[in-house]
């Protein structure tokens, strides 16, 4: 992924101008987008992560890395008591791939995207590949409140774990609530869930 | 042990079930590129190129395309391309504008207030696109890359391509970056290779069979925002051009052989 990135322009034997850096783009793309319903034009400013992430392409400097991801860390509130919801609640919210679009309704129950991506019950033939399959997560990561804590951070804020990860800060982002969360955790690792049969 | 087979048993028969979906959706793909309804909005097209409209009541029949006044043939597969009378690249949905707004005096407001339509009711700018790109059916891919600003332009669209943003971080590589992934069932080309942008880049605008609408490029870069939860790019702004001009660029070549179907 890295050396096929790097090698875009000299792959395409493109002519060649200076490329834009991730600052110029940033002023076009202000320039050139409007806001709509709930997509305000804040979301162009890229925070710390996604400039970095777009300055090396995905692959910062192992210290960078470190650093930025201690700060994500930092985001993730994890709420009191037990993290595991209702598992059956989860497979919903990983169904649905709605919210925080400028055609969603602002106050709608936003949903998870995870099929997109991933692999989890093995009744739902239709699932994505761009993240790692999670069939049978639990089953062999048990369902403890280690793992626990960190299914909910990484769902809350993915960063934190791997700083260029392709996945959402769903939590950070507003996306999912800490209750949906819970219950995204409770699919992954609760033994009576179809992605642990 | 028992258990073991049995387990062994099921994960069989998931793999072949997976088997046969990815098999219908091939078979359905291959039955939806045979037969495109894009002929019927070629025709629609065809009209509404030839319909005086607006305060000047003219129709586009002197649009120039790129190979002077009125020449649709070849026009599409050389787009995107520089424009010396607006002094900026635009892509084929761009220039369209262009003309409404200079051959028939319409105002950019009124000439954008409608340009994606529904499955009732398609767009003039998607039958117009319709019409013109079949113009070009047959030849290769050739958009414009030697002015500076149309350098400027493939270099600003490949870096949007990488760039990430919006609420959940994504730049157009998050999907479309590695070999062999899919979204749900849907399968994803890196557009910044050329095996993979040729026969994308070749078969837009299409008709898309999911939603029974036309659809164009201008849209295509539209939903991909949409889905990158970012706010809404302009249409014929110079960022939608870029994207389109690389995308276009890394296809160069390929024979034109749109307007096809998608899913």
């Amino acid at each position: 992924m890295r050396a096929a990135l790097a090698l875009i322009g000299a792959m395409l034997a493109l002519p060649a101008a200076a490329e834009p850096t991730p600052a110029e783009v940033q002023k076009a793309m202000q320039r050139d987008f409007h806001p709509r319903g709930q997509a305000t034009m804040e979301r162009l400013t890229q925070d710390g992560v996604q400039r970095v992430c777009t300055e090396t392409r995905d692959k910062p400097p192992a210290e960078v890395a470190k650093a930025l991801e201690a700060d994500q860390m930092k985001t993730i509130a994890f709420p009191e008591g037990s993290l595991m919801g209702d598992w059956k609640r989860g497979e919903a919210i990983a169904q649905s791939g709605r919210g925080m679009t400028w055609a969603d309704k602002p106050g709608d129950a936003a949903g998870g995207s995870c099929y997109n991506c991933h692999e989890l019950s093995p009744q739902e033939l239709s699932h994505g590949t761009i993240g790692p399959s999670l069939r049978a997560f639990g089953k062999t990561r048990g369902s403890g409140p280690e793992i626990q804590r960190y299914v909910y951070g990484k769902i809350y804020n993915a960063k934190a774990y791997n700083l260029c990860s392709q996945m959402p800060r769903l939590g950070l982002s507003g996306t999912l609530t800490p209750e949906q969360i819970r219950h995204l955790v409770a699919l992954l690792l609760d033994p009576a869930s179809p992605v642990n049969e | 042990m028992k258990a073991l087979v049995f387990g062994s048993a099921l994960a069989l028969a998931g793999a072949a079930l997976a088997q046969d979906a990815s098999k219908e959706i091939q078979r359905y793909r291959q039955m939806i590129a045979e037969g495109s309804p894009a002929e019927l909005f070629e025709l629609e097209g065809e009209a509404l190129w030839k319909k005086p409209q607006g305060p000047k009541n003219a129709s586009l029949e002197k649009c120039d395309l790129g190979r002077g006044p009125g020449v649709l043939k070849g026009a599409y597969a050389r787009l995107p391309r520089y424009f010396k009378d607006a002094d900026r690249v635009m892509d084929l949905e761009t220039r369209l504008l262009y003309c409404m707004t200079t051959l028939q005096g319409r105002s950019r407001e009124e000439a954008t207030k409608r340009v994606f339509g529904t499955a009732d009711q398609p767009s003039e700018m998607e039958s117009l696109s319709a019409y013109v790109a079949a113009q070009s059916r047959g030849m290769k891919l050739d958009p414009g890359l030697a002015h500076a600003k149309e350098k400027e332009s493939v270099a600003l669209g490949r870096a949007l391509y990488l760039h990430r943003a919006g609420s959940w971080d994504f730049s157009c590589a998050s999907c479309h970056g590695e070999e062999g992934k899919r979204i749900r069932m849907q399968d994803l080309p890196v557009l910044y290779k050329p095996e993979h942008a040729r026969p994308v880049i070749a078969t837009w605008p299409a008709y898309r069979v999911s939603t029974s609408q036309f659809v164009t490029l201008q849209w295509r870069m539209n939903d991909c925002y949409r889905q990158m939860r970012t706010p809404e790019p302009n249409f014929g702004s110079e960022t939608t051009v870029a994207l389109i001009h690389f995308l276009t660029a890394t296809a160069k070549g390929e024979t034109y052989r749109g307007p096809g179907s998608k899913r």
